[in-house]
């Protein structure tokens, strides 16, 4: 009786990769919702202090951004290593963070128009001067919710 | 002649495509979530006639350009700075009107009336170093927090959260329409209680 012939060799089937695609572009997909890309580069250091007592920066839309710090080494040559601020791709003084904030405000919905933060990125070596002068003018032009972005940490990195 | 069918594409190298996108992908983005201390700025035009507060209801903060800490004309550790705060603001020496119910402090005649009044004055030199400064923000906050906490863990036991994750819940966009309405009120509430009075003074003028 040749019904329940045993298969022939004992050698396992190979596994089929027919799927591999597939995973690899739920994982491609799910990287590329789920992250945010930058929407500026960065031109001067930016490592922030730590803090833990946080609050979330939830609704992107809302938010304005001025970054603050040592150039980074690739432009030191050109803009010395003296603190700057850096509003969207340029290096910016302390005169133009007003216009910056207005055009900013501007541009975004009317009705968010009230409740915006200005998220201030400010590299950890920075002295307390230009921070200043960054908020009086921002005073000036009544951007007055602001955030001092940190990282997550004790307080206790900061201080050495 | 004979009809030819097309041959099929290969599709083995597909794989090593989407993994190179994926790995592009992987290097090229950040997952990003900002997060940070929330302050207000005070508006720019001066107020007519400030209201006059007392001596004892202002707790100054001094980061100097050495990164020294002054605590009320005293140097302090910052490692102090978070009990030093709340014992200020919790102290309730208030009598009569100013009198705080709900204060466990000392009730020092010499410090704050109650925690509506106090004031926390943060003063920093323009040479004083940004993360120096988060850090003193950082201890000030939690003072706030703390004493926050331990009044809404008091006056809604039966939450089971305390007042920073309560706000987190309450922030949060996932959060329902519900739950955020029933947290609303019980928020304002605690901090109505400890006013988050933190003034950040201009920096010391060059004299």
């Amino acid at each position: 009786m040749s019904k329940f012939k045993k298969k022939k060799g004992g050698d396992l089937p190979a596994i089929s990769t027919a799927s591999l695609p597939d995973i690899v572009f739920m994982l491609l997909f799910f990287f590329m919702v789920a992250t945010v890309m930058r929407d500026s580069t960065l031109m001067v250091v930016n490592k922030l202090p730590a803090a833990d007592q946080i609050q979330k920066l939830d609704k992107k839309d809302r938010v304005m951004y001025i970054y603050a710090g040592k150039p980074s080494s690739r432009y030191e040559d050109k803009y010395g290593s003296s603190a700057r601020i850096q509003l969207n791709d340029k290096f910016a003084t302390v005169n133009e963070v007003g216009a910056f904030i207005l055009a900013e405000r501007a541009s975004k919905r009317q009705e968010l128009q009230n409740v915006l933060t200005t998220a201030m990125k400010v590299d950890s070596e920075t002295k307390m001067g230009l921070i200043q002068d960054i908020k009086q003018e921002l005073r000036k032009v009544s951007a007055l919710k602001i955030n001092y972005t940190t990282r997550v940490g004790d307080y206790t990195q900061n201080l050495n | 002649m004979a009809k030819r069918s097309a041959p099929e594409v290969n599709a083995g190298s597909m794989a090593d495509i989407a993994f190179l996108l994926l790995i592009f992908f992987l290097v090229t983005t950040t997952i990003e979530t900002d997060s940070g201390l929330n302050r207000k700025l005070p508006p720019l035009e001066d107020q007519v006639d400030p209201p006059i507060t007392r001596e004892k209801n202002i707790f100054t903060v001094l980061v100097s350009k050495n990164d020294q800490l002054l605590v009320e004309e005293k140097l302090a550790d910052i490692e102090d700075l978070r009990s030093l705060a709340i014992s200020f603001l919790d102290n309730g020496g208030g009598v009569g009107d100013e009198a705080c119910e709900y204060c466990q402090g000392e009730r020092n005649e010499s410090s704050s009336d109650n925690p509506d009044k106090a004031i926390i004055s943060l003063k920093s030199d323009r040479e004083t170093s940004y993360k120096v400064y988060i850090a003193v923000q950082n201890e000030l906050v939690a003072a706030y927090n703390d004493l926050r906490n331990r009044e809404f863990e008091r006056l809604f036991p039966n939450l089971g959260i305390n007042f920073v994750s309560a706000q987190k819940q309450y922030d949060d966009p996932r959060t329902n329409a519900d739950t955020a309405l029933e947290l609303k009120p019980k928020i304002a509430q605690v901090k109505a209680m400890f006013p988050q009075k933190l003034s950040e003074a201009e920096t010391n003028k060059l004299k």
